[in-house]
């Protein structure tokens, strides 16, 4: 367990830091999404540029914060079974925390960095919390992404929703029945710069519905993923075999909606046309080329992925670098399910047939 | 018994095929369908019997069945599976497998399985050796048969030999004789092919169990031997095409085939024509004994018998030699993907243990592939095509006397008819006079051709009679070769797309192009470059086909089959089974294959 270090200084040298930069390694300081996203950068992987708000950041923020007001205190003394008074104070710390400007010093390292990604340039804006994403503890679906973000305004306005999520009613009441203390609370923010993509989905590297680890599970919809991510959306279903690269599934379902980038920031929701909702929102070469970086980012972490994945609109001039990866985190459900052994060894080799050919006795003898 | 009603219609129920109602007398009392057989759950076996039987070729499901469920039920025991019942309805094949259910007697069975199919799997290599040296010697022996040609007076050495028998005598002696040694062969066929599909079908529920959404196709491609058998015919062609070109005689080889015309061409070629024959010659024997098509019908006539087939194959590699093609099969490559498909497989497996395992039952169907594929050469193809060759010398006979109108007539009676009608021929010869009734067959034979006709159109339901509750036993699975989805598929067929026909992915890729839908390798002919064959079935002798098209469908087949072994070899998408490819789509309609996915889609309606 990794014990505090009150070390809080005004120095905004670790504050953020950039994907090229960073590795699994750096879970402390970027959480379980930064991390990934750096990782697969230095695998080599296409992700789309960006930076993390580090856990740092957040804690200098914090501190201030909590020296005013108390924060901590307030919430070690709330009871995780008290929802009235639970609802109350979290919403008071929400607001507060989505009001409340980081320091000067700090907004200004984020919003260069901002310049720094491009003019003006649309990004998500997620949470990276150090226990997410990891398998020990999922706070998946607890925090927050804003997507779309245009200019410093609106960047800033989500990073502080973004800290503000952990004091959602979930959040504490969880971190109170596990006694987590709120001195390791940390959530590190990714900045990451938006594809304007044409689809866009998910991917599994072993079977969702099965566990099959030789099978790479692709789902995908037109425009951006949050479609497929918030189930507005039956995506297509493509399965391949990550041995023999054969399509050995492709389920096309009709797409109705698709989301869109917003011009005043953020997405909405459009309708698809008749025509295009029963299309496959991939070709087989763009499956192949999926399945292909999902070997990669498997084999690179040594385990069964979940990832998002994105083809961008604008191919002109990079068509080799439009598919790309927005995130990839470790496969939870199948990896905890993995059962007694198939088969053992024989004594002989064709003993495996008389227990086959048996298993019907054996099976009746079971039953009685 | 569940009171449902089957899905499927009762034995009971099926009807006479309109215009053919008397299709019955054809074939033995025993074939037919009895009131009890409505108890029972059957199915049309279209993968060996694709058309109506004519009334001698039920010999072959007579005698093929008889052997397979002695080896399954009383030579190995097997513990759950017994033998296989079957029926013939409008002069198609139906079958069901009798199971052991009673506890007790399936686990003595085991006991009896476990030493007697123990002791060919730890003999396996040496017991395959003398299996090939005994289907040698009987091939050797059914074509040393010499049926008697009845001549008008006995040979001198009857009498100074003083042998004391005569030819009439022999007609019986030869006939029977030829209709045992095709019963032995049959025997041999079953004596081990049983055991070895069990093999597979253990390392098949494995990589089902290991890897819920493996394909058959990809399982079976780890099983699958590069160095088979069934190649060597085409890879003879290649040789005879090579050699044809290194010789300069490569012109005289036209796309139409016709060997009278093509062999005096290339004897008049002088030395080099010489050689090009001799090379044939070696090639003939025994390679050109494969069959046209998988050894079950009288009229499937090998390479050997109408060298038409081969010969017309030969332009295309010629033309590929010219080109620089070294037309040699990419054996190494084949094998070090083989490879590296196992070695990716073993290493997804959770532990040790399950690689030990796994290695073990792959390492079986390894050992027992070998038989399992090159067991065809010899029953299906040679014996087989001897075996009709026989039959039509007696056809010869009976012609001959008048008592049917041409030799291949003798196909249209069975083969009981055949031994009684010899009787009259017997009494004809020693008594001088012409054989009584010779009115008797002909017009028999023109009915059951005509009636044969009629059933060809006729459509046999997929299945029959109840629907059985249980087939998750694996044994019942190999004898039957359908599982719960075929069933579930045939009791309610998926709604489809009126363009599209879904078979099995058979080998991958995606590929569009002009459909020829060829019934007969006759019609080869007919094939351009690029060009996709839309077929019933393929067979081994159809190989050299698939150096010219660019994908290939078949109605019947699975992944295993032929078409599905050649399309993945030559790496060309491949839809199998399909059921009703060659009756949906047009010759020359466009049509977009997807290997992947098993969907053939008709591009213009």
């Amino acid at each position: 367990m990794r014990k505090n270090i009150k070390k809080m200084t005004q120095d905004t040298q670790n504050s953020i830091l950039w994907f090229k930069d960073l590795s699994l390694a750096d879970r402390p300081l970027v959480g379980g999404k930064g991390g990934s996203l750096g990782e697969l950068c230095s695998a080599g992987i296409n992700v789309p540029n960006g930076y993390v708000i580090t856990t740092e950041a957040f804690k200098a923020y914090l501190d201030i914060l909590d020296a005013e007001h108390g924060i901590r205190q307030k919430i070690v003394a709330l009871d995780p079974d008290d929802v009235t008074t639970l609802n109350s104070v979290t919403s008071d710390m929400r607001a507060l925390v989505e009001k409340s400007p980081p320091p000067e010093s700090l907004a200004q390292v984020i919003t260069d960095a901002y310049r720094d990604l491009g003019d003006n340039i649309p990004v998500a804006v997620r949470s990276s919390a150090t226990s997410e994403d990891s398998e020990e503890a999922s706070f998946a679906g607890l925090q927050d992404t804003y997507l779309w973000q245009k200019g410093e305004a609106q960047l800033l306005d989500a990073v502080r929703r973004c800290w503000a999520s952990l004091y959602n009613p979930e959040s504490v009441a969880y971190r109170l029945r596990l006694n987590i203390p709120e001195e390791d609370l940390a959530m590190a923010v990714v900045v990451q710069t938006m594809v304007n993509s044409r689809c866009s989905g998910v991917m599994f590297t072993r079977s969702p519905t099965s566990g099959d680890k030789s099978v790479v599970t692709i789902e995908g919809s037109w425009g951006l993923g949050s479609s497929i991510v918030s189930g507005e959306v039956t995506p297509d279903k493509f399965v391949v075999n990550k041995i023999t690269s054969e399509i050995t599934g492709k389920n096309i379902a009709p797409k109705a909606i698709e989301h869109l980038p917003d011009e005043k920031g953020g997405i909405i929701e459009r309708p698809v046309e008749e025509e295009r909702q029963v299309i496959s929102c991939l070709s087989n070469e763009e499956i192949r080329e999926l399945t292909e970086i999902a070997r990669r980012v498997e084999k690179h972490y040594g385990c069964a992925q979940d990832i998002e994945w994105a083809i961008s609109h604008d191919s002109a001039g990079n068509e080799n670098n439009s598919v790309l990866l927005l995130q990839s985190r470790p496969e939870t459900v199948w990896a905890t399910k993995d059962k007694a052994p198939v088969a053992k060894p024989a004594a002989k080799a064709y003993d495996h047939i008389f227990n086959v050919m048996g298993s019907q006795l054996i099976k009746d003898n079971k039953s009685k | 018994m569940s009171e449902k009603k089957s899905p499927f219609p009762m034995p009971s129920e099926i009807e006479d095929a309109p215009g053919a109602e008397n299709w019955a007398e054809m074939y033995p009392y025993y074939t037919h369908v009895q009131p009890e057989d409505d108890e029972r759950f059957w199915f049309y076996n279209s993968m060996h019997f694709s058309e109506p039987m004519s009334a001698f070729d039920m010999i072959t499901a007579e005698s093929a069945y008889h052997a397979m469920g002695a080896f399954v039920n009383r030579v190995f025991a097997f513990p759950t599976g017994k033998g296989v019942d079957y029926r013939c309805i409008n002069g198609r094949i139906y079958i069901t497998a009798n199971t052991a259910t009673d506890p007790e007697e399936i686990q003595h069975r085991l006991s009896i399985f476990q030493e007697r199919a123990g002791h060919y799997y730890e003999n396996w290599n040496e017991i395959y050796g003398q299996w090939e040296k005994r289907m040698g010697q009987l091939i050797k022996d059914m074509n040393a048969i010499e049926i008697p040609e009845l001549p008008e007076f006995e040979d001198e050495a009857v009498v100074k030999e003083a042998k004391g028998i005569s030819q009439n005598h022999y007609l019986r002696e030869t006939y029977n004789d030829v209709l045992e040694k095709y019963s032995i062969m049959w025997n041999h066929h079953f004596e081990m092919l049983m055991l070895g599909y069990g093999a597979y079908v253990v390392f098949f529920q494995f990589c089902k169990q290991a890897f819920p959404e493996i394909t058959d196709q990809t399982v079976a491609r780890m099983v699958a031997g590069i160095d088979v058998l069934m190649f060597r015919p085409d890879d003879e062609l290649k040789k005879l095409a090579k050699l044809a070109v290194k010789l300069g005689i490569d012109e005289v080889f036209t796309t139409d085939g016709n060997p009278d015309v093509i062999l005096p061409a290339v004897k008049a070629k002088g030395d080099a024509g010489k050689e090009w024959l001799d090379a044939l010659a070696e090639s003939r024997d025994p390679w050109f004994n494969i069959s046209i098509g998988d050894g079950f019908y009288h009229f499937e006539r090998s390479w050997n018998d109408d060298l038409t087939v081969p010969l017309s194959a030969l332009p295309h590699y010629i033309e590929l030699v010219k080109q620089g093609d070294n037309l040699e099969r990419p054996t190494e490559q084949l094998k070090a993907e083989r490879e590296r498909i196992i070695t990716e497989y073993r290493d997804l497996l959770n532990t040790d243990e399950e690689r030990a395992a796994f290695d073990q039952m792959l390492g079986v169907s390894h050992l027992v592939f070998p038989y399992v594929e090159d067991h065809k050469f010899y029953c299906e193809h040679w014996l087989t095509t001897s075996f009709f060759n026989k039959i039509r010398e007696f056809g010869d006979l009976l012609a001959m006397h008048g008592i049917i109108e041409k030799s291949d007539d003798i196909f249209h009676m069975h083969h009981t008819e055949v031994n009684l009608t010899l009787g009259n021929l017997m009494n004809s010869w020693a008594a001088g006079s012409r054989p009584v009734n010779q009115g008797y067959w002909p017009p028999i034979i023109a009915e059951r051709r005509r009636m044969l006709e009629v059933l060809k159109e006729w459509q046999a339901p997929p299945a029959i009679g109840p629907m059985p509750d249980n087939i998750e036993d694996p044994a019942l699975q190999m004898l039957w070769g359908i599982t719960k989805e075929t069933l579930n598929n045939w009791a309610a067929p998926a709604i489809q797309n009126e363009n599209e026909i879904i078979g099995y992915a058979a080998s991958p890729g995606v590929v569009e192009g002009v459909a020829r839908v060829l019934r007969s390798i006759n019609e080869f002919g007919s094939i351009n470059e690029g060009d996709i064959l839309v077929c019933p079935i393929t067979h081994p002798s159809w190989s050299p086909l698939f150096s010219k098209i660019s994908a290939a469908v078949s109605d019947i087949g699975g992944t295993m089959s032929h078409m599905a072994i050649v399309a993945r070899e030559y790496g060309m998408p491949a839809v199998v089974g399909t059921g009703s490819a060659t009756k949906r789509i047009k010759d020359g309609q466009k049509i977009r294959v997807d290997g992947d996915t098993g969907i053939v889609t008709i591009l213009d309606s």
